[in-house]
């Protein structure tokens, strides 16, 4: 059988379904962002298979490269600045629960 | 290739379902590197070169790395059981299945259902596509790239005033 479209598609629906159901499952705030993160990187597969499927002049629609290439620069500036505020967190709650963090300020 | 392609998806899919369920962090965040490594296994089967590495230098190395170090600083204890466990499992299984189910659907009735992997126009010499991303980059896309860096350096500023050790 040949690879289709669908093929990746279907990997990457799966992959963003995974990720949503560690949203919501998961209470640990770590796993939590790092599902989040899946989710991110399962959006990314589905942008580079449309690019490889979608040929211009012969080539893949390099465009679609260079805007993961955006999107991989902001995720690892998200992930820093998301894992201080984590960091800050416990330092005041000493615990990464996301049950057991119920107000913002004390 | 479609062998390959079969064992990297199910490669991608493992490490994903690891994050679930793993109740050690490390265990899941080791997981969840296993799985970044399928989805750049399945970047370069689609041609896309640079991605690939930039995924396995970037994610799997930098960000799950930060994530490993937060881990171990924090010493963030294995989960304890659950109380409630059946209405938020069933909650996200319902969630999870209905979600699949509309993908399913949208992906049959599309017009995606019959594209075959295209073949790629010969190469010219000394063409990769690590030289076309940097043509658009640095040509179509100069202005991006200078607020990305920008960016970068409000993160890490950011990340400084975050860690200090008083938060006014």
């Amino acid at each position: 059988m040949e690879l289709t479209l669908n093929h990746f598609l279907f990997v990457s629906g799966a992959l963003f379904a995974i990720g949503l159901a560690g949203v919501l499952v998961r209470r640990n705030l770590l796993i939590l962002f790092m599902c989040l993160e899946l989710m991110l990187a399962a959006a990314n597969l589905t942008l580079v298979a449309f690019s490889r499927f979608h040929l211009v002049e012969g080539r893949p629609a390099y465009d679609a490269h260079v805007l993961l290439f955006f999107i991989i620069t902001v995720a690892a500036a998200e992930v820093a600045v998301g894992l201080a505020i984590i960091v800050a967190l416990f330092r005041t709650k000493q615990t990464t629960d996301v049950t057991k963090v119920n107000t913002m300020k004390y | 290739m479609t062998f390959l392609f079969y064992l990297f998806a199910a490669l991608a899919l493992f490490g994903g379902m690891g994050v679930v369920v793993c109740r050690n962090p490390v265990s899941a965040a080791l997981s969840m590197i296993l799985s970044f490594l399928g989805m750049a296994s399945l970047f370069i089967q689609l041609d896309a070169y640079l991605v690939g590495t930039l995924q396995v230098l970037v994610y799997a190395g930098a960000i799950m790395v930060l994530f490993l170090f937060i881990i171990m600083l924090l010493d963030v204890p294995v989960e304890e059981k659950r109380r409630y466990p059946l209405v938020r499992f069933a909650g996200a299984g319902a969630v999870v299945t209905a979600f699949l189910v509309l993908t399913t659907l949208v992906l049959s009735r599309g017009g995606t259902a019959g594209r075959t992997l295209p073949t790629l126009a010969a190469a010219e010499s000394g063409a990769s596509d690590v030289h076309h991303i940097g043509e658009l980059l640095f040509g179509t896309y100069w202005l991006p790239v200078q607020i990305v860096g920008v960016l970068l350096l409000a993160a890490t500023v950011g990340v400084v005033v975050l860690s200090k050790k008083e938060l006014k």
